[in-house]
């Protein structure tokens, strides 16, 4: 009984539809270097804001890490561990995010 | 402080089965779902804050003993004077902007059946689920004489940053020049697998610069540097020869304040400066409330969700947890299992499984003022194994140290500070 009504409660209040959570969950580890949501943390950080970033040119450039076309200090090692599709899901989360 | 923290919740929460279960009774139905959280470390902020952020509908409370965050990375500079305590500590201000309401207190003990959190305060708090992120305590009967030489201020570990971090720059700092600093090693697993070798790193460039005669002898009870090895040695060659001396297989049995002696299997050592890490296990939270599953150190968790496997609704973070294999106890890994449990706890709360988990590590260590390393992993869910491992081909380590890197590694800090906690 108590579960029930928890679970009708908590279907109401937590409106998950039409929320790319594949995509969210795939890049939010990417927040401890990146920001949160791809937004920078610091006034001078040395790497580019990903939130809002066209989706094509994300996975673009993180195949090219993953494939050694373009150089890295991490991004190189990190990009390997990631399927296209994943590359993919990650570039598209952080294209939809406000910059 | 504490009650009009509670009746803050209990207003957000707009309900009489809210209010009664803050008064204890928590067998009534909460009108909205309550997540509460205790310990507001890299583990334990990042869930509370993500959990509200991915699904604002829920209750937050994080229950943290400390007043204000203070981070153990870049704690090591500090100890150098490349760094201060003001900028290693932070407020949980940021966290309230989000709406997870931090109550200050400690928890005391957990009530799995009746889903309660106690409070030193005497209050029970409530909860839907559990998110315990206590970090790790010390096992100081493994060195014999430790707990009466640090009650005496003659022995250190500063391997929580706070007032030990200070109390030991000011011993360095008070030695005299042609002093010896001990270092002791504990053997892994133990908290951030490259922060002994970064502090030998730091506590070598302040004697280099400060005390050039004075010596310091790392005595590591592993066989071996156990991160980024060959980078460190590489560092300790060129930059401390002859300031830093570095003993593998050398595991600190014992401590003599009287005569400042380290104990060692073999043979004793004296120092004019002891800093001594002793071992580890899961926070004392952990071990009262039964989350201990393996060597009684360490609290084993379905990697899907960071659920505990012997405890239901409670999720375990962190340093706290039985690493999964080539997984390190750092802050990255935390703040990435909160969002592992962050994701879990909403898809649970709606009803659905928790997604199969993918995240990543990256830990950078300085090697002097302004240069780093780094060591990097991408772990993933292997259903036939049932644990996360790393992806096979990705992950590794800097190429070379340097200033670039220490850009990147101040970066990194500021930027999982500002993550976990704003």
């Amino acid at each position: 009984m108590r579960t029930i009504l928890f679970t009708a409660l908590a279907l109401a209040a937590l409106p998950a539809a039409a929320q790319d959570t594949a995509g969210r969950n795939l890049a939010a580890p990417c927040a401890i270097c990146h920001g949160t949501e791809g937004r920078s943390a610091t006034k001078d950080s040395p790497l580019i804001p990903l939130a809002g970033l066209p989706r094509d040119h994300i996975a673009t450039q993180m195949r090219a890490f993953r494939d050694g076309r373009r150089p890295a200090s991490v991004m190189h090692q990190i990009a390997k561990g990631y399927t296209d599709p994943q590359i993919d899901a990650i570039a598209g989360w952080f294209a939809a995010q406000k910059r | 402080m504490i009650r009009r923290d509670f009746l803050k919740i209990a207003g957000a929460a707009a309900g009489a089965g809210a209010l009664a279960g803050l008064a204890g009774c928590a067998s009534t139905v909460p009108s909205k779902a309550r997540v509460v959280v205790i310990g507001g470390g890299f583990g334990g902020a990042t869930a509370a804050k993500y959990i509200r952020m991915w699904a604002p509908s829920v209750d937050v409370v994080l229950i943290e003993r400390q007043s204000e965050f203070v981070s153990c990375p870049i704690s090591n500079l500090v100890l150098a004077g490349y760094s201060t305590m003001q900028d290693i500590t932070i407020g949980y201000d940021g966290l309230n902007r989000h709406g997870v309401q931090v109550v200050r207190d400690e928890a005391v003990g957990i009530d799995a059946a009746k889903k309660t959190v106690r409070l030193a305060s005497g209050e029970d708090i409530g909860y839907e689920r559990l998110v315990v992120s206590p970090g790790i305590d010390f096992n100081f009967g493994e060195v014999q004489g430790y707990e009466a030489a640090m009650q005496a201020g003659r022995v250190l570990h500063a391997w929580k940053a706070g007032p030990q971090t200070e109390a030991l720059r000011r011993q360095l700092l008070d030695m005299r020049d042609g002093g010896v600093v001990v270092l002791s090693i504990p053997l892994a697993p133990y908290r951030c697998p490259p922060g002994p070798y970064e502090r030998a790193s730091m506590i070598a460039a302040y004697l280099k610069q400060a005390k050039p005669r004075s010596k310091l002898l790392v005595l590591d009870a592993n066989p071996d540097v156990t991160s980024k090895g060959g980078l460190f040695k590489a560092a300790w060659k060129d930059l401390y020869p002859g300031i830093l001396e570095y003993r593998g297989n050398a595991k600190a049995v014992g401590v003599d304040a009287a005569t400042m002696t380290v104990k060692l299997e073999v043979e004793d050592v004296k120092g004019d400066v002891l800093n001594i890490v002793p071992p580890h296990r899961a926070g004392d939270i952990a071990q009262k409330a039964g989350l201990i599953t393996t060597n009684n150190r360490w609290c084993d968790v379905d990697w899907r969700s960071m659920e505990s496997t012997k405890v239901p609704g409670i999720h375990v973070l962190g340093d706290a947890t039985l690493s999964a294999a080539a997984m390190p106890k750092s802050g990255s890994m935390a703040n990435n299992h909160a969002k592992i449990a962050a994701a879990a706890i909403i898809e649970t709360l709606n009803g659905r499984a928790p997604a199969d988990p993918k995240i990543l590590n990256t830990c950078y260590s300085f090697v002097s003022q302004k240069e780093a390393i780094r060591v990097s992993s991408v772990h993933q869910w292997d259903a036939v194994k049932g644990t996360l491992l790393t992806v096979p081909g990705s992950g590794g380590v800097s190429a070379a140290r340097s200033e670039a890197e220490g850009t990147f590694a101040w970066n990194w800090a500021r930027t999982i500070w500002a993550d976990s906690l704003a």
